[in-house]
């Protein structure tokens, strides 16, 4: 990573000096002053310039220290990044209601922006920024909009399961072949939304006698990152993951260490969901020009550009990005589930709980 | 003695200690009370915080939540784990402090760093290196394994402050009246530690009670799953407090029991304020079998950490020379760290004179409040902090002093258990000495007092400081925008599942505790060269 940051520091250079012509492809809402406020980085051009937003991030570290150094860059827009746990950070929002510091808020799923949202505390989106990303990506009220995109994936030891044994509906996983082999990690906020989808698609209580079978068969995991492991370890068979929890896995453990792979779950099935994560302005922002420029700028190309190719593994939302580092493309998953599928969460929550999947 | 202080007549000797303030009251004399209560008014505020929210749910919400099926099970796992662990550790730290502080051990000093060094490993490291190393350490033996290897330093601290200045006395009179030396260690040498092991133990089980993290890598359910579960997942923060009340009430049970067993017998003080070292008890045969136990416990407690992160820095693809940012971030850390330390220990001065001098009811639930917050989970605590520096303190808001603020009120108890037991072995006579002698009271306390309970205060300092330099929850939502830790970037890397990246900082954070403890083992030196030249000299 530390290579990271002197790479980071370099294509911010670079970018810099080429930037004329992306930064006017940018619908920044400040756009009529961003080719003056981009030749003069220092400050003094655009009104935007010199102005300091911060920004509550519970997205990827690294890839949103690259964002954000473009983004000033570009702008001359400083940023303040406040990194931490998208729960905890949404928490503390709730609790500093109107007098938040925050400018912008970046989550990692939906439910914590729907729980802001519905709060009051988010301001609406500039129209622009919500139509350069398909319209069911971002809030329906246009209260955040969607920046990437990540897909539930069955990560699964090589030495256990073969190819061919692998799940391709996400109900198969409460059959008895897979008692005591199974991972999952229902604490995490990328769990719930597969089980709202398949209390879309199933019903309540299909999807109740599912959960009672998943918490018979599966060994359950703090956290994703454990589960990866655990899987790769050979602790459990397999498990259901985020995609880009076992590129990060890959990565660490080297061609040597890593003794899982990954199949998905066949288009259609809840557990072939592919979810956004997005960002918001704070009502309370006293920057909204500036932290609405920040929002534009993350949908525009250069921004979803980064996205595509960092070391965080999603997929970009903006259409004509095309991504360089995930084996196939988005377009062969399963639709996008729109937020207003999965809500807030909470009926997904419940039903977990009632069988004693979570506690 | 027929000594009497000016504010009252009474004999000296049989004076109770709280009747030398009945003879008039003197304006100085509310100064101490007020303190402390103003101090505990502050570190409680998280109660205040959580009872807030809490009472924002209606009757029926509450009785569904708590009606759920898995909250009974889930205050079994924790009162189960909570007893295991809390004897566990008792048992542990005071073996291991009563063989750095009394025998003959060889490499003492070594094995008293070592002994307290998993203090300064942060939990999620404990965890994941036992996971990692042996997926089967899961469920309740495999949580109280881990717990009971980070945790168990809580306990060895206070108690080997104690028995380094306890005086040789009390046991050499009872070896004289042809008590053995079983006999001594369990009539003299353990209920002079009784304050330290009880407030230990306190500190350990209230931990327990709120911890989260490691056992969700240890696959072990407890309580503050739930409150975790919903803070985290379901963002409810009124269901959170309301579980979080029953976390407080626990604790309450637990601070009374406690109190309940330290007055159980009298307490053991030393007639005179020079305690005077015993010899080193010496092992003999045994010394083999106590030098194997010792290397067993810090070979589990600090080897397994240490080693997992060898492996890691080794084979993980990540693994790059830290840049220089590691030093200024090690920088930060330890001034947030050193001033929650250095906070926490001078405020926990007054709480625990203040329980000490008067041994009233009120006196007493002044102590026992602060107590309580240490069982609410740390994101609870920080937005507590949160709640209340927004409202009254929004120029401090993420800046440095808040987040000092929140280890205060997240690791004063830490400080007060050891300054408490500090003092539990002062005589009371000698303030009232010095006083009656015309030395002023804060005079007194800075001549008489403080230097009396010295190793009571490093101690504090240590285990204040070496805490607050692992946290992690409160100092991500209360860290000035864009300042680092090393935690938090420890943490940075481990969720995007960088080990290698993340493995120097977590070899900082543990590197660290070695010039804490030395420092903390240096203050007393004096003591320590006493044992030599007297070895010496035989």
């Amino acid at each position: 990573m530390f290579g990271g940051v002197r790479s980071m520091k370099r294509s911010a250079v670079s970018m810099a000096a080429i930037s004329l012509a992306g930064a006017c492809a940018l619908s920044l809402s400040a756009c009529g002053s961003s080719g003056t406020s981009v030749a003069s980085s220092g400050g003094s051009g655009g009104s935007l310039a010199g102005q300091t937003i911060t920004v509550y991030s519970g997205q990827h570290e690294q890839t949103m220290g690259k964002l954000v150094q473009d983004f000033t860059a570009r702008t001359g827009v400083k940023v303040q990044l406040r990194s931490g746990d998208e729960a905890e950070l949404a928490n503390q929002l709730l609790v500093e209601g109107s007098a938040s510091p925050a400018d912008v808020y970046v989550a990692e799923n939906p439910p914590a922006l729907t729980t802001l949202e519905n709060k009051g505390l988010l301001a609406k989106v500039t129209a622009s920024t919500l139509a350069a990303v398909p319209a069911g990506d971002s809030s329906a009220q246009g209260d955040w909009v969607g920046l990437s995109a990540r897909e539930a994936a069955f990560v699964y030891n090589t030495g256990k399961v073969t190819a061919a044994q692998a799940p391709t509906a996400i109900k198969d996983l409460a059959s008895a072949a897979w008692k005591g082999r199974l991972g999952i990690a229902p604490s995490e906020t990328d769990f719930s939304p597969v089980v709202s989808l398949m209390i879309k698609q199933q019903g309540v209580a299909a999807t109740k006698t599912w959960l009672q079978a998943l918490k018979d068969n599966a060994k359950v995991y703090g956290s994703n990152e454990d589960l990866v492991a655990a899987v790769n370890r050979g602790d459990v068979a397999g498990g259901v993951i985020d995609h880009y929890y076992w590129y990060r896995l890959r990565d660490e453990q080297g061609a040597s260490g890593v003794h899982s792979t990954m199949s998905y779950f066949a288009k259609g099935d809840p557990g072939a969901l592919v979810d956004v994560s997005g960002a918001g302005v704070l009502a309370s922002s006293k920057h909204q020009a500036a932290a609405q420029a920040f929002l534009a700028y993350l949908v525009s190309k250069p921004a979803q550009q980064i996205i595509a190719t960092s070391e965080s593994y999603e997929y970009p939302l903006l259409a004509g990005v095309t991504d360089t580092r995930l084996s196939r493309p988005l377009d062969q998953s399963g639709p996008i589930a729109s937020p207003a599928e999965l809500g807030d969460g909470k009926q997904a929550l419940q039903l977990m709980q009632s069988v004693g999947l979570l506690s | 003695m027929t000594l009497t202080s000016p504010s009252s007549s009474a004999p000296l000797a049989t004076r109770p200690p709280r009747s030398s303030r009945l003879g008039g009251w003197r304006p100085g004399a509310a100064a101490l009370p007020l303190t402390a209560m103003v101090v505990a008014l502050l570190v409680a505020c998280p109660l205040g915080f959580v009872a807030l929210e809490a009472g924002q749910s209606g009757w029926d919400a509450t009785r569904q939540l708590l009606g759920r099926p898995m909250v009974l099970t889930l205050l079994g796992h924790t009162a189960a784990l909570t007893a295991v662990v809390t004897a566990a550790s008792l048992v542990l730290g005071f073996g291991a402090a009563w063989l750095v502080e009394r025998t003959d051990l060889p490499l003492r000093r070594t094995f008293t760093v070592l002994a307290a060094m998993p203090l300064a490993i942060p939990e999620f490291v404990h965890g994941y290196c036992w996971v990692s190393l042996m997926p089967s350490v899961q469920g309740l033996w495999g949580a109280s394994l881990v717990m009971v290897s980070s945790l168990y330093p809580l306990v060895f601290l206070p108690v080997a402050a104690v028995l380094r200045r306890s005086d040789a006395g009390a046991a050499e009179v009872a070896r004289s009246l042809g008590h053995g030396r079983l006999s001594v260690l369990w009539r003299v040498t353990l209920p002079q530690c009784r304050p330290a092991l009880a407030g230990g133990a306190l500190l350990v089980a209230l931990y327990l009670l709120g911890e989260y993290g490691a056992f969700a890598m240890l696959r072990y359910t407890t309580f503050a799953t739930a409150i975790f579960t919903e803070f985290e997942t379901a963002f409810d923060m009124t269901s959170a407090s309301v579980l979080a009340l029953v976390l407080i009430a626990l604790a309450l049970l637990i601070v009374l029991l406690q109190a309940w067993v330290v007055r159980q017998r009298g307490r053991v003080v030393r007639e005179r304020t020079s305690g005077r070292p015993a010899a080193p008890i010496p092992l003999g045969r045994t010394k083999p079998l106590a030098l194997l136990a010792m290397t067993a416990l810090v070979g589990t407690a600090v080897g397994v950490p240490v080693y997992a992160l060898g492996y890691w820095l080794v084979k993980g693809s990540s693994t790059t020379l830290p840049s220089a940012s590691i030093w200024s971030l090690t920088l930060t850390t330890l001034g947030y760290a050193l001033g929650a330390a250095a906070v926490a220990t001078a405020a926990a001065i007054p709480v625990a004179l203040y329980a000490w001098r008067r041994e009233t009811r009120l006196a007493r639930a002044v102590e026992q409040t602060v107590y309580l917050t240490r069982a609410l989970p740390g994101i609870a605590v920080a937005l507590a902090v949160v709640f209340f520096a927004i409202r009254y303190a929004q120029p401090l808001y993420q800046q440095a002093p808040l987040l000092v603020a929140g280890y205060v009120a997240l690791f004063f108890p830490l400080a007060l258990t050891a300054v408490r037991s500090s003092l539990a072995q002062v005589p009371h006579a000698v303030e009232d000495v010095a006083r009656s002698l015309g030395t002023r009271p804060l005079a007194v306390l800075a001549r008489v007092t403080v230097p009396l309970i010295l190793p009571g205060l490093g101690a504090a300092f240590a285990m204040v400081g070496l805490t607050a330099s692992t946290e992690l929850t409160a100092t991500l939502l209360l860290r000035p925008t864009g300042t680092d830790t090393l935690a938090t970037q420890f943490w940075t890397y481990t969720t995007g599942l960088a080990w290698g990246a993340a493995a120097p900082y977590a070899a900082v954070m543990t590197a660290l505790s070695v010039p804490a403890v030395l420092l903390l083992t240096r203050r007393t030196l004096g003591d320590s060269r006493t044992h030599t030249t007297r070895e010496a000299g035989r």
